[in-house]
């Protein structure tokens, strides 16, 4: 046994290093410049420890000073009966599937804001409203917003919502991992708060270490995938599961980041304004010699 | 050659029995656009967090874009081509221009959730962001068509300033600042002109690449990173369809004769841009393999064929045809037809393709949401035909003795 265990491990490491040489090459090219991974916190969900107690969601509120019904009434799990998804009236909350087999817990998942590597938010934004900061949190500036929603349209998790029945000063509204409180030097509400450990906030690169070693420790429990470790670029939420992802709600996601592709074009179009430049030089040119000619048409 | 044809006001009666309708339509649509402003979007509409952008961007933004088209293609046409015969277009079309890119403004102003903020992106800047290059050039845009549109009203009231009562006594300066006007743009116009083409390029394409950032929200069969160039080749191949659909709308409206040969001109020029267009749709189409897409049936690939065939391949077909595009009616049906496939184009890349990935349901337009987007093609209508009543828009038969310096003018 010890001699085959032995042979496993050089195996692992030979592959481990080959994967780990392909994946740094991709991480280079997922990640943009707004991920400062000396910076960068996150949170890593461990979907196998949450009860689904919701008193994030209440933590939350309190936290962000929005209206909130008492602690107790977050005891009721009969909310769990439909999917439901942040909003205006509540920046995160849990959503409850069915184990991996029928005999087992459900599974209870918490959504909120992922804090992604390269926001669509921040890149779409007309005014630039949104800001990611150097600790990974993607705010939102209420006094530069217009109300577009274009954010919404771009953002790949469905996260920033609108306050539709406002008719002057709409919010966006979506989590803002807790700035005010990190800045300061406290947890985020919901990883205080949090009874069972489901949440672990720290340094992001750390937490993907942690959220492999535990894969690798419990093998039978996790599934080998560690969701926002790539997704669009990278997030600063992370998820551990014990069923796949998609039908977790979480969605099947490129390694590409949000807003490459309509980034590339857009500075493609506009380098240095020499394509527009160049047009008009070229249509000046046009009208000049089709004019000349008219003239000289009419002088012979 | 035929008879000279000279812009000038039309002299008809304002009211009529079609005029009612839009009026009451107008009127509707209007009342619906009071109710969103006192009481908020979410009152009006069936947007939702699943559903952020419906018809008043989809349609009224940037459809109304794309249908403007047709004064660029006109201007580049008769300005910078310098076809002389193709003048008499010019200025309808520079009307429609002006007045659906006006529209579009007060439709992004009715779709922000923060109207009254609406300039924040002229201090606010954010280069990486695809509305923020439509939003800057369209207003730069809206800016240039208003400047062309002027010599048409310096030529209507130099020498015809007469205000009523105390304001009289302005009636001089005013006229002297209206020929200095003339004199300058005179000189100038053709800065305007070529930035009109450029601006309404670059515009029209990056309107298409708002959607790309949707990433796989976005339906396949359009999400494409040749968004920006089909929008742009569609833009252009839609502008001389809504020329000759508006021209032969408005000589029936006001008992005119249809200028037969100066839409026939046209019609030779939309069959090859439609057919480019065409190319880069189904090019596309066939390196992204999306043609998987149509082999089974459901919404989406009934509308995207019906957008390509009926959209694209029938008018191609038809403005190809020489006893189609020598009959008014045939060249009516023909374009359309290419008006109805950059709809349905517009639709689908803004709603249809639209599926975010936590929906519960679809998003289907409210009442009230319809009734804006009708009543603001009513009200764009109804001060179309007031503007051809007041301004020398559209060209007439001219009269022997009305000859005068500012008769002879291009633009």
């Amino acid at each position: 046994m010890p001699k085959q265990s032995r042979r496993d491990f050089f195996k692992t490491t030979a592959a481990l290093s080959a994967v780990t040489a392909g994946v740094t090459s991709t991480k280079i090219k997922a990640e943009s410049k707004d991920y400062i991974p000396d910076k960068a916190m996150g949170v890593l969900i461990d979907t196998t420890a949450c009860i689904g107690c919701r008193r994030c969601e209440w933590a939350c509120k309190v936290a962000h000073d929005m209206p909130t019904a008492s602690l107790d009434t977050y005891n009721d799990r009969t909310v769990f009966n439909e999917m439901r998804r942040p909003d205006h009236t509540a920046l995160t909350i849990v959503n409850e599937y069915p184990g991996k087999e029928l005999d087992q817990f459900p599974i209870d998942v918490k959504f909120q804001c992922m804090h992604c590597n390269s926001p669509a938010c921040v890149s779409a934004c007309i005014v630039k409203a949104f800001h990611k900061h150097p600790n990974g949190t993607v705010t939102w500036d209420g006094d530069k917003c217009i109300g577009c929603r274009y954010c919404m349209v771009a953002c790949p998790f469905q996260i920033p919502a609108f306050e539709f029945d406002k008719a002057i000063e709409p919010d966006i509204k979506k989590c803002d991992f807790c700035f005010e409180r990190t800045k300061v030097g406290k947890l985020p509400a919901c990883v205080e708060i949090c009874p069972n450990e489901v949440l672990t906030y720290g340094k992001r690169e750390e937490l993907i270490d942690i959220a492999h070693k535990r894969i690798e420790l419990y093998p039978d429990k996790y599934i080998d995938h560690v969701f926002g470790e790539f997704e669009v670029g990278g997030t600063s939420w992370m998820y551990l599961s014990s069923k796949e992802m998609p039908k977790l709600g979480l969605p099947d996601l490129p390694r590409a980041t949000a807003p490459g592709v309509s980034e590339s074009i857009q500075h493609g179009l506009f380098a240095y304004f020499v394509p527009p430049l160049a047009l008009y030089a070229i249509l000046g040119g046009v009208m000049w010699i089709n004019k000349n000619r008219k003239n000289s048409d009419t002088e012979e | 050659m035929e008879e000279h044809l000279k812009p000038m006001p039309i002299k008809r009666k304002f009211i009529t029995p079609g005029v009612l309708v839009l009026i009451i339509i107008a009127a509707l649509g209007m009342t619906a656009l009071l109710l969103r402003y006192i009481f908020g979007i979410g009152f009006v509409t069936n947007l939702s967090n699943q559903y952020p952008w419906g018809i008043w961007i989809g349609l009224d933004v940037a459809l109304g874009v794309a249908l403007a088209a047709g004064g660029f293609t006109t201007a580049a046409l008769g300005h910078i081509l310098h076809k002389d015969k193709y003048h008499a277009i010019v200025r309808p079309a520079l009307l429609t221009a002006a007045l659906g890119y006006t529209f579009v403004a007060v439709s992004v102003m009715t779709d922000l959730g923060r109207w009254y903020y609406i300039w924040h992106p002229l201090i606010m800047w954010n280069g990486n962001s695809a509305l923020f290059e439509v939003g800057i050039c369209v207003m730069i845009y809206l800016t240039v068509l208003y400047i062309e549109f002027l010599p048409i009203v310096t030529e209507r009231f130099i020498g015809r300033v007469n205000l009523p009562g105390f304001l009289s006594a302005f009636n001089k300066s005013i006229d002297k600042l209206l020929r200095f006007l003339d004199r300058i743009l005179d000189k100038t116009m053709f800065v305007f002109i070529i930035a009109g083409v450029v601006l309404s390029c670059l515009h029209q394409s990056s309107l298409g690449t708002l959607m790309i950032i949707s990433g796989q929200k976005m339906h396949p069969l359009w999400q494409t990173p040749v968004l920006p160039l089909l929008f742009l080749l569609s833009a252009i191949s839609v502008g001389f369809p809504m020329v000759i659909f508006e021209s032969i709308i408005s000589s029936r409206s006001f008992k005119l004769k249809p200028e037969t040969d100066i839409l026939k001109g046209l019609a030779d020029i939309i069959g090859p841009l439609l057919a480019i267009y065409l190319a880069f749709k189904i090019g596309d189409m066939v390196i992204r393999k999306s043609f998987v897409y149509l082999m089974e049936i459901n919404t989406v690939s009934v509308l995207f064929t019906i957008e390509l065939v009926v959209g694209i391949i029938v008018p191609l077909r038809m403005f190809f045809s020489r006893t189609m595009t020598k009959s008014i009616p045939g060249l009516f049906i023909a374009s359309s037809l290419v008006i109805l496939g950059v709809l349905l184009n517009r639709l689908n890349n803004f709603v249809v393709a639209y599926t975010p990935p936590y929906a519960t349901g679809p998003y289907i337009p409210s009442v009230g949401e319809i009734l804006v987007t009708l009543g603001f093609v009513a009200l764009e209508v109804l001060i179309y035909r007031a503007a051809v009543m007041i301004f020398p828009v559209i060209s007439q038969p001219k009269p022997a003795e009305s000859v005068s310096k500012y008769s002879v003018k291009g633009v």
